[in-house]
C-alpha cells in the first residue's frame, strides 16, 4: 500500500524552504494547505465557467449553478445525508454555529438551557453565550476530567435529568487538546432526553469520517478550509425536518420565493438560509477537496492523524519542562503544550526560524486554558501529509530552543 | 536573520530578572493595561506622576508575556522614570517607528533600547515588544 505521506507531491507549497529549511508546516488546525487539484478546480471555474447561480438564464450561470448543486450533492453524500436539501453553504463551521444558535435560538423558550462542553472552541462557545444572554436561557457546562481533557460523560445524565436543556452543542475533536469525543453516544443520550444535538465538526471533518446518520446529530457545521479546500466556505448539515422549521438567519435575495412591499416569503431550505451571492468558486473548490480526500480514503487519513498525533504526543512528553495537554491514550493529530519557563512566543519564533509553522495562543479557547491554569501553549497539528520524519525534525528544533533558552530544567 | 539577533544576552536577562517587576503596595499611582487578545499576554503599568512639573517620578509593572514583551516592559520603566511625558511620547513614538521599518529613528532612541532593535527583523514580534508601550501611553492620558 502507497505510505499516505506521498500524497505530498499534490501539494506544491510543502515543497519551499522557509527561512532557508525545508518547510515543516504544523499548523493544520488553524488552516490546511491545498493540494493542485483544489487550486486547479478555482482556476477551471474562472476561467471557464464564472457566473452568478441561480438566477440567470444564460449558458454560463446554467453551468456555475449546475457546479454548485453538484457540490451539495457531493457534500451531502460525504457525511451521508439524506438528500442536498440538507446542506446549507455557509462561509464557515462560525457562520455555520452562529446561524443555529440564531435560528434555532430564537425558538427556544425563556428558562430552557443550553449544554455546553468546557472545550468548546469561540466559535461554539460564544455564540450560544450570547443568544442565552439575549434571550434569558440558562447555559451548561458538562466538565472535562483534567488536563488529559475527556468529558466527565457520568455527568451527562445528571445534567439532563435535573435541568430543562434544549440544545446540546459539542465538539467532535478538540483544538487544543485533541480529545475524540464519542459523539455518537453523546448524541444518544441526548436524543434520549429529547435534546437537540449539535456537532462542530471543525476539528474532525477531513480528517476521519463523518455519517451524520451514524452519530445521529441534529445539525453538524464544518469549514472547507480545514479540509483541503478554500477559505470562505462552510457547511450547516441539519435534519430536513429541522430546517423546515427553524427562521432563516439572515434576509436579502435569492432567498426569497415572494416579496411585496408588506412582507415576504422563503424559498424551502437550503436555500432560504442562503441569502445574497453564495461563495460560489468556493462551494466548487470544496467539491474537489472531497473528491481529492475520497480518492486518498478517509479511513487511512484518520489512520494516519491518529498515529501521527500520538507519535508526536509520546515524543513531546518525553522532553524536560514540557506539559503536554490532552489524552496519552487515543488522539487526534493535535498535540498542545506549554513549557516551563519559556512563553508560547519565543518557542515559536524560534521553531521558525528552522521552517516550522507551529501556533502558539489560547487557539480561540480561552476558558478552558483558563480552567487548565495555563495562559497560552504551543500548538502542533498534523495532516495526512505530514510524517514522521518531520515531527523528529521538529524534536531537533525543540531540544535545540530548550538548550538556547537555558531553562532551569535543562 | 539570526535568532540570537532577536534574543540578544541583555533582552534575555531582563525577561528573567525584570527590572521595577511587581505591583506597589501602597502610594499615589495610576495604571493602565496593555493586553494581546490572540495569545492572552498581559502587562499592567503603574506610575507616580508629578503633574506639576509633567514627570513621571517611579514606574513599575506586572505581568504575564514573552521573553521579548517582558524585556521590553523592564527596559520601558529603566528608561522612562523621571522622564518628562513629552520626551516619553517622543520615545515611544520613535520606538514604533523603528521597529515599524523607519531606519533613520536609529539614533533617536537611548543606548538602553537598543538591544530591541532586532525584533524589526521579526514583525510578527513587533507587538510583543509594544504591548507595554501601548499600555503606558494609556497611562499617560491621566496627566
Amino acid at each position: 500500500m502507497e505510505p499516505i505521506e506521498t500524497f505530498r507531491k499534490d501539494f506544491p507549497i510543502l515543497s519551499q524552504r522557509v527561512n532557508g529549511y525545508p518547510l515543516v508546516y504544523f499548523d493544520n488546525a488553524a488552516t490546511t494547505q491545498k493540494p493542485r487539484q483544489v487550486i486547479d478546480a478555482l482556476s477551471n471555474f474562472f476561467l471557464s465557467s464564472n457566473a452568478n447561480v441561480h438566477r440567470g438564464l444564460h449558458e454560463l450561470s446554467n453551468r456555475a449553478t449546475e457546479l454548485l448543486e453538484e457540490s451539495r450533492q457531493k457534500i451531502a453524500h460525504f457525511i451521508h445525508a439524506q438528500g442536498p436539501e440538507e446542506i446549507v453553504f455557509t462561509k464557515g463551521t462560525t457562520e455555520s454555529l452562529n446561524l443555529v444558535a440564531s435560528s434555532l435560538g430564537s425558538l427556544l423558550k425563556p428558562a430552557e438551557g443550553i449544554l455546553l462542553t468546557e472545550m468548546e472552541h469561540h466559535s461554539n462557545l460564544i455564540p450560544w453565550q450570547q443568544l442565552a444572554k439575549q434571550r434569558g436561557l440558562r447555559l451548561f457546562y458538562l466538565p472535562i476530567k483534567d488536563k488529559e481533557g475527556g468529558l466527565q460523560m457520568e455527568k451527562l445524565e445528571e445534567i439532563f435529568t435535573h435541568n430543562r436543556i434544549a440544545v446540546f452543542s459539542f465538539t467532535h475533536v478538540s483544538n487544543t487538546l485533541g480529545v475524540i469525543n464519542p459523539v455518537e453516544s453523546l448524541c444518544s443520550i441526548a436524543r434520549k432526553h429529547g435534546v437537540i444535538s449539535v456537532v462542530d465538526a471543525a476539528q474532525s471533518a477531513g480528517h476521519r469520517l463523518i455519517d451524520v446518520q451514524k452519530i445521529g446529530c441534529d445539525f453538524l457545521a464544518f469549514s472547507g478550509h480545514k479540509m483541503c479546500g478554500p477559505t470562505g466556505i462552510g457547511v450547516l448539515y441539519g435534519k430536513k425536518e429541522w430546517l423546515e422549521k427553524i427562521p432563516p438567519y439572515q434576509f436579502g435575495g435569492n432567498m426569497v420565493l415572494e416579496a411585496d412591499f408588506s412582507d415576504s416569503r422563503w424559498k424551502d431550505p437550503p436555500h432560504k438560509f442562503e441569502a445574497g451571492t453564495l461563495p460560489i468558486a468556493e462551494a466548487i473548490g470544496l467539491k474537489a477537496a472531497i473528491d481529492y480526500l475520497c480518492q486518498i480514503g478517509l479511513d487511512k487519513i484518520a489512520l494516519h492523524d491518529e498515529q501521527i498525533g500520538s507519535y508526536a504526543y509520546s515524543k513531546i512528553s518525553s522532553l524536560p519542562c514540557i506539559i503536554p495537554l490532552g489524552p496519552k491514550g487515543r488522539r487526534a493529530g493535535i498535540v498542545s503544550f506549554s513549557i516551563k519557563g519559556l512563553h508560547p512566543h519565543d518557542f515559536i519564533s524560534f521553531c521558525d526560524r528552522y521552517g516550522i509553522a507551529l501556533r502558539g495562543g489560547h487557539h480561540c479557547n480561552k476558558p478552558l486554558l483558563s480552567k487548565l491554569g495555563i495562559d497560552s501553549t504551543v500548538r502542533a497539528s498534523f495532516y495526512f501529509y505530514n510524517t514522521q520524519n518531520e515531527v523528529d525534525q521538529f524534536m531537533e528544533i525543540a531540544e535545540k530552543c530548550l538548550r538556547f533558552f537555558k531553562l532551569p530544567c535543562n | 536573520m539570526d535568532i540570537q539577533e532577536l534574543y540578544q544576552e541583555i533582552i534575555l536577562d531582563h525577561s528573567r530578572y525584570p527590572r521595577n517587576f511587581g505591583k506597589p503596595k501602597e502610594g499615589n499611582f495610576v495604571e493602565a493595561e496593555g493586553t494581546n487578545p490572540s495569545c492572552g499576554d498581559s502587562i499592567r503599568v503603574f506610575a507616580q506622576l508629578d503633574p506639576q512639573h509633567q514627570i513621571i517620578e517611579t514606574i513599575c509593572f506586572e505581568g504575564k508575556g514573552c521573553a521579548i514583551c517582558m524585556a521590553s516592559a523592564s527596559l520601558m520603566t529603566e528608561v522612562a522614570k523621571k522622564k518628562k511625558i513629552e520626551q516619553i511620547k517622543a520615545l515611544k513614538e520613535n520606538l514604533q517607528g523603528f521597529l515599524t521599518g523607519n531606519e533613520k529613528l536609529k539614533e533617536e532612541l537611548p543606548e538602553e533600547l537598543a538591544c530591541l532593535k532586532g525584533v524589526r527583523h521579526f514583525p510578527i514580534r513587533v507587538k510583543c515588544a509594544l504591548l507595554p508601550w501601548h499600555a503606558l501611553d494609556k497611562l499617560l492620558t491621566h496627566f
